[in-house]
């Protein structure tokens, strides 16, 4: 099995929490932005009557996939190369970036514009493009604020979710060329995008993009955006490269039905988002067409039964809208472009559990991620499932295994409970509490057994 | 061993012994139903698409007044003549990318519309041109048959040829970027006029 | 029907009172009840935290001490949502008890047919779903259709309901910092309402949330919703 490489994996999650935590204006900030999509979203949920029928059907046509994944990428990948396409195989990060490296410098371009792509930020594109003189050109809204500013993405369908207008406006002001004077109402900053990324588009002649759905039957590859930034790099370059995690697959062009339903609901909170680009190989836009397959721990989580489900993710980001603990933390606390629910599945999976342990306890379990997700994903089973695989320390297992000795027995169980109970205690809860009970009683009071267990008070007679 | 056999093969691995996950059972479509165009032009509406509607025959005198204004239009090279016979404005037949730029408006047709959603989908068959032209110029004016309005989005795929260039548009170009509020207006055309024609 | 009471580990050892509540108020209600002496913990601590080969005993002693009865009443929406859920996923066999495990208020709904306990209690109250509950088995309006039966009760929507407390077992500890934040929200919502008493169907929850209260000086208690249902009248 061999696990993914890039930027996967940072430091452990809730120590990496803490200062987030203590942003006010951070929180601020994911409360009023989760708050409006939650809102925008049940809404045009609301109105599709065969929802749940469709989030069914998402769920099976995924898994069916995911069965038959290598026969469909093999299909997929003749479909596209009749069309023109040129098709890559990339194993991990380094050899995707190294193939897409060098397809750039034989076009003897040294600037690119790139498409939000959530698998180029995956393999570290961008940074590997530096290393070569490549200059990559982030042509998204939200990518083009993070890059500015030399952030990182915290969020999966909004990469600058935590930063508010007024942090943007200071930004472009500051970081783009023409933009002194604006203000910072969205249409403003928007117009300012326009006009800064306009020229870039017009003599731009490689683009990078990624790809929402790649059609086995077909070969075509489907790219959903909103701004217009994508159909400029689709349609205006003479080269185009499109990485594609080899799990974007859909066996027929039908089944886009399905997907071109659930996802913008699911993600904008709109019947539809403005654009939809599908094109099949070499068409009315650029003339060398490239796409490149990428593995990178993908093939390691398709052969976990119950963990495979995490390749069923199209990556709307319902679930970190309403995750409450993405609401406080924010995404750079999860230190994978992956954050949220989703991203506490699908890292320590990418990257072996060992590499990314502390993510599957990053979560309360509370099920509101399942309740949204579009495609059924059981985000908490596989939690749960990835938990029994993650390291734990030596103290937490022998008191784990003490517990259960204790419990599977009655007898042992009912001496345990007699020795805990605190018949001559007046207060009922402690304020201050050793170890590891001590992170309990930081924050909250600590109720105390009752002078009598229950099941004694039921020997007495109740 | 390529990387493509050795992708190939950890996949292959990955499933060895996985139980069989069957097809969902594909709904049938009935490519020729046709979608509502009071729904269509609703929605069109609520993403701040401008629509207009266009009785039989009325068509030429609808777009007349719809580009009155407009001072260079681009169209596709086959774009009929008849739709221009009330437009006095400069028209180029498929400009290059950078006169593309200059023009005021575009004018084409579309393939397929989706009433659900509000969206228009095109697919550089007749009176719509490559992809570019309905890109890079500002403003958008569209003409779409009711004929063209299937009620959903299987049938409209179901009407199209996948292995054309797409494109399905839905009201101007937005984002919702900023504080995940949708502002119209980003890098496509910022204005988008829907002729809703009868034939 | 044998009716059995599956107490669960928490409320045996802090929460004795709930487990009273819950019979007192089936006996109320004309049904009795039993309390299998054997009974220990539903292995709910060890499944969720990543130890199921310490899980697996207490999931098999489950099944073997309720076995005999037509049906299981606990008064926890986590604990009955780890037998229901986690339950046929772990040990197959005990697929059949785990079927006729019932969270309180789906017992008396469901199987008993009840609509009105016969509870008085004048206090204005709020109730918070809790996830497993609401999200897990799917528990809807029972709960708090019982509770708008009671005399005299003054219940008050809880802003933000929906919204997870942050306890989560060993989140509390393992992510102590973000707990406390959705702690703190919670309690923030729950004072906003003006009520007297938060009601929960979960007593793990409520230890989170009323630590919480407590230690911010709220004059705020909490409440297992079964010693609602099961208070005034006939008690």
């Amino acid at each position: 099995m061999t696990h993914g490489t890039g930027n996967l994996s940072g430091a452990d999650f809730p120590r990496a929490a803490l200062p987030l935590l203590a942003d006010d204006r951070l929180r601020r900030n994911l409360r009023h932005a989760t708050g409006t999509i939650r809102a925008k979203r049940a809404a045009v949920v609301g109105e599709v009557d065969d929802w749940e029928e469709l989030r069914e059907a998402g769920r099976a046509i995924k898994a069916h996939t995911m069965r038959h994944l290598p026969e469909l990428l093999e299909r997929f990948e003749e479909a596209a190369a009749a069309a023109g396409a040129t098709v890559h195989w990339a194993r991990d990060a380094t050899e995707a970036c190294a193939i897409i490296g060098d397809l750039i410098a034989a076009t003897g371009e040294s600037e690119v514009v790139k498409v939000k792509s959530m698998a180029t930020q995956e393999i570290g594109l961008n940074e590997a493009l530096e290393a070569r003189g490549i200059t990559a050109v982030e042509t998204d809204l939200a990518e083009l604020i993070v890059q500015l500013a030399g952030d990182t993405p915290s969020h999966i369908l909004v990469p600058a979710i935590h930063k508010n207008r007024g942090e943007i406006r200071d930004l472009f002001r500051a970081a783009m060329p023409g933009a002194q004077d604006v203000s910072d109402e969205p249409a403003d900053l928007a117009a300012a995008a326009r006009r800064h990324l306009r020229e870039k588009f017009l003599s731009a002649k490689v683009a990078v993009s990624g790809a929402n759905f790649a059609v086995a039957e077909t070969g075509t590859l489907v790219v959903v955006e909103s701004e217009g930034n994508g159909r400029m790099c689709l349609t205006l370059p003479e080269t185009l490269i499109s990485l594609v995690g080899v799990e974007k697959i859909v066996p027929s062009f039908a089944d886009l039905e399905v997907f071109l339903r659930l996802l913008p609901r699911s993600s904008t909170g709109e019947r539809m988002n403005p654009y939809t680009s599908m094109w099949t190989g070499v068409a009315d836009g650029p003339s060398a067409v490239h796409i490149v397959l990428l593995d990178n721990g993908r093939s390691a989580v398709l052969a976990d039964e119950v963990g495979r489900q995490a390749l069923h993710c199209i990556r709307c980001s319902a679930c970190l809208n309403v995750c409450p603990v993405y609401e406080r933390t924010g995404g750079h606390a999860y230190g994978s472009v992956y954050p949220g629910p989703i991203g506490a599945i699908l890292s320590p999976q990418l990257t072996g559990v060992a590499a990314n342990r502390s993510l599957p306890f990053a979560s309360t379990l509370c099920g509101a991620c399942y309740e949204v997700c579009p495609v059924k994903i059981d985000i908490p089973r596989v939690l749960v499932h990835l938990r029994q695989e993650a390291p734990k320390s030596p103290v937490e297992r022998a008191a784990m295994r003490a517990m259960s000795w204790v419990m599977r027995d009655p007898r042992r169980y009912a001496r345990a409970l007699r020795a805990a109970a605190l018949p001559l205690r007046r207060r009922r809860t402690l304020r201050r509490a050793p170890w590891p009970l001590s992170a309990w009683t930081a924050a909250r009071d600590l109720p105390l057994p009752a002078a009598k267990s229950f099941r004694e008070r039921w020997k007495e007679g109740v | 061993m390529s990387a493509r056999e050795e992708i190939l093969a950890r996949l292959r691995g990955a499933l060895d012994g996985a139980a069989e996950a069957p097809a969902p059972p594909r709904p049938v479509v009935d490519a020729r139903a046709q979608g509502d165009p009071e729904l269509m032009a609703g929605r069109l509406r609520d993403y701040k698409a401008v629509v207009h509607r266009a009785g039989p025959g009325e068509l030429a005198a609808v777009l007349g007044g719809v580009l009155a204004g407009v001072g260079v239009l681009a169209v596709p090279p086959d774009l009929p003549e008849a739709w221009l016979s009330a437009h006095s404005g400069r028209v180029l037949r498929d400009p290059d990318v950078a006169a593309l730029d200059t023009v005021d408006a575009v004018l084409t047709g579309a393939a397929v519309a989706v009433a659900e959603t509000g969206t228009i989908v095109l697919d550089a068959g007749p009176a719509q041109g490559r992809r570019a032209l309905t890109l890079v110029p500002d403003r958008h004016v569209c003409v779409l048959f009711t004929r063209q309005i299937a009620p959903g989005v299987a049938q409209a795929l179901a009407r199209l040829r996948p292995t054309a260039p797409l494109t399905w548009i839905s009201g101007p170009s937005a984002t919702s970027d900023i504080e995940l509020s949708r502002v119209e207006g980003v890098h496509g055309p910022r204005r988008l006029d829907v002729v809703i024609a009868e034939y | 029907m044998r009716l059995a009471l599956f107490i669960t580990c928490v409320n045996d050892l802090v929460y004795p009172a709930t487990g009273e509540a819950v019979v007192r108020l089936l006996r109320r209600l004309g049904h009795a009840v039993e309390f299998p002496g054997a009974q220990t913990c539903c292995g709910q601590l060890h499944a969720n935290s990543g130890y199921r080969d310490e899980a697996l005993p207490l999931v098999r002693h489950y099944a073997e001490v309720f076995a005999p009865y037509d049906a299981v009443v606990t008064p926890s929406g986590s604990c009955a949502a780890m037998v229901r859920e986690w339950y046929p996923r772990l040990v197959p066999e005990a697929a059949d008890v785990a079927a006729r495990t019932y969270e309180l208020s789906e017992l008396l709904t469901d199987v008993l047919g009840v609509t009105d306990t016969g509870a008085s209690y004048p206090h204005r109250v709020a109730y918070h779903p809790t996830c497993h509950g609401m999200r897990v088995l799917g528990l809807g309006e029972r709960p708090l259709r019982l509770l708008r039966a009671v005399r005299g009760i003054d219940l008050v929507p809880l802003p933000g309901a929906e919204e997870c407390c942050g306890f989560g077992g060993t989140f509390a500890l393992k992510n102590a910092g973000v707990s406390a934040a959705m702690l703190a929200d919670k309690c923030r919502a729950a004072e906003s309402t003006g009520a007297d008493v938060l009601a929960a169907a979960d007593n793990s929850c409520l230890a989170h949330i009323g630590g919480g209260l407590s230690r911010a000086g709220s004059g705020l208690r909490t409440v297992h919703y079964a010693e609602i249902l099961a208070a005034g009248e006939g008690s």
